[in-house]
């Protein structure tokens, strides 16, 4: 779109780029003008435009979810809360169908891990110019310099988003492993088995390398993909504004990839939940 | 693409936001879905209920149309008897009327023939009597003589 000022490079970093807020070491607190910056930053930066997409449409699910389940009747339902209700058996049936034990945070967890996730995937069907540059249009009108201006829609394509959620699974997991099994009991889980008690250096190093994969791949998982389908779309949208045979194959590989796409947010949202609800019903298991 | 305060702020929302749930989304919904499921069962029973009430009723009324028909019957069979027995009656309360009728009839004629048969003898009588005045150019006195022409009527 913006190849006649830019070189394919450039834009790909730039779609790469986060709006980052933060303690510059020479510029003070500002938005990062490149991934250097950004960098240069260090821990406490923020990507404004990831955390704002993430709440915003966790907010919007929130509040139409609130709303219907304050409505919600016993008697035939309406449309919306037939729409919730069948989100919300789905959910419950994977819960009872991979869950033993009895928690009531799990079905509830599991619910938010899927419709969020689904969400933050779903901005990834959105065209990705359309509001990258919309945005840098208006912050230009504040005399801001359109080419530094960043925004990444997706948020599941930061990591930091995808590694949140699968912290907060993992302390979930260590919490209920040690009030389920007791700090003795998890210890000796992660050291009596599987080669018994003078083994317990190799079991260490198994489970704990069993135990600290499940984050991690849970969040890599979901990172993984959706970075790599935003990096087709950008890769896409690069055949554009060259000729007309290129911008009509475009157009179908993006049509095309936008379908196949459908899937795969649908469908990583929901391994997501499913992890999740796994990983849990393991940190309450007995060996 | 560096960690930073957003994995935080990400955790903590994730924490928020699932507490959220778990608070004011998760159990309306839950408790709506499980009372619908209540009613629906509730109906599903009622529905089998009524079915075999149905049946059950079905049941009667064949049993009660069966009763009917014997009932019927039974009147049909009576009301023959009954009219048998009135026709019979009614045979044998003609038939003594004849009787009586041909009874009376029999008397009127005896009683006819009686009268016919007396007329006849005082007749006789009185012929006699006069043959006798006749005979005897002698009038005879009718009472006083009136025994023995009863006697000799008699032996007509």
């Amino acid at each position: 779109m913006s190849a006649e000022t830019l070189t394919a490079q450039d834009y790909i970093q730039h779609h790469l780029t986060n709006l980052t807020l933060g303690l510059h070491p020479e510029h003070g607190l500002t938005f990062a003008n490149n991934a250097g910056e950004a960098a240069a930053m260090g821990f406490w930066a923020l990507h404004l435009d990831s955390v704002l997409w993430s709440l915003g449409l966790g907010y919007l699910a929130y509040r139409f979810m609130v709303g219907v389940a304050q409505k919600a009747t016993a008697g035939v339902p309406n449309g919306a809360q037939n729409f919730v209700e069948w989100i919300v058996d789905f959910v419950n049936e994977n819960v009872r169908g991979s869950f033993s034990a009895k928690n009531d945070l799990v079905a509830p967890l599991a619910l938010t891990v899927f419709v969020w996730v689904f969400l933050m995937n779903l901005m990834d069907l959105i065209p990705v110019d359309l509001i990258p540059y919309a945005f840098a249009q208006f912050m230009g009108l504040f005399g801001a310099d359109t080419h530094h201006v960043f925004m990444r829609i997706v948020p599941t394509t930061d990591p930091n988003i995808t590694f949140g959620m699968s912290l907060t699974v993992f302390l979930l997991v260590l919490y209920y492993s040690v009030k389920v099994k007791g700090v003795g009991g998890f210890a000796a889980e992660l050291t009596m088995q599987p080669f018994g008690k003078f083994g317990f250096p190799a079991n260490l190093v198994l489970e704990g390398i069993n135990l600290f994969s499940k984050p991690l791949s849970l969040s890599l998982r979901l990172f993984g993909n959706m970075y790599a389908g935003e990096m087709i779309f950008i890769l896409i949208a690069l055949m554009y504004g060259h000729n007309l045979l290129l911008d009509l194959s475009g157009g179908v590989l993006q049509l095309a990839w936008a379908i196949f796409h459908i899937l795969i947010i649908t469908l990583q949202a929901f391994i997501f939940m499913v992890l999740t609800i796994v990983y849990l019903d393991m940190a309450h298991a007995h060996h | 693409m560096n960690i930073n305060l957003t994995l935080l702020v990400q955790m903590i929302a994730f924490g928020v936001f699932a507490a959220f749930c778990m608070k004011y989304i998760w159990p309306p919904i839950m408790k709506a879905l499980e009372e619908r499921a209540a009613k629906i069962a509730e109906g599903l029973a009622a529905a089998e209920r009524g079915k075999q009430e149905q049946e059950l009723g079905e049941q009667r009324a064949v049993a009660v149309m069966k009763e009917a028909k014997t009932q019927a019957a039974d009147v049909v069979a009576q009301a023959q008897k009954r009219y048998n027995e009135i026709l019979d009656e009614a045979k044998r309360d003609a038939q003594a009327e004849a009787e009586r009728i041909r009874h009376a009839a029999h008397a009127e004629i005896e009683q006819e023939a009686n009268r016919a048969r007396e007329e006849l003898r005082e007749r006789m009588a009185q012929l006699a009597i006069a043959a006798a005045e006749k005979i005897l150019q002698k009038e005879v006195d009718a009472s006083a003589h009136k025994d023995i022409v009863a006697a000799f009527a008699k032996q007509i």
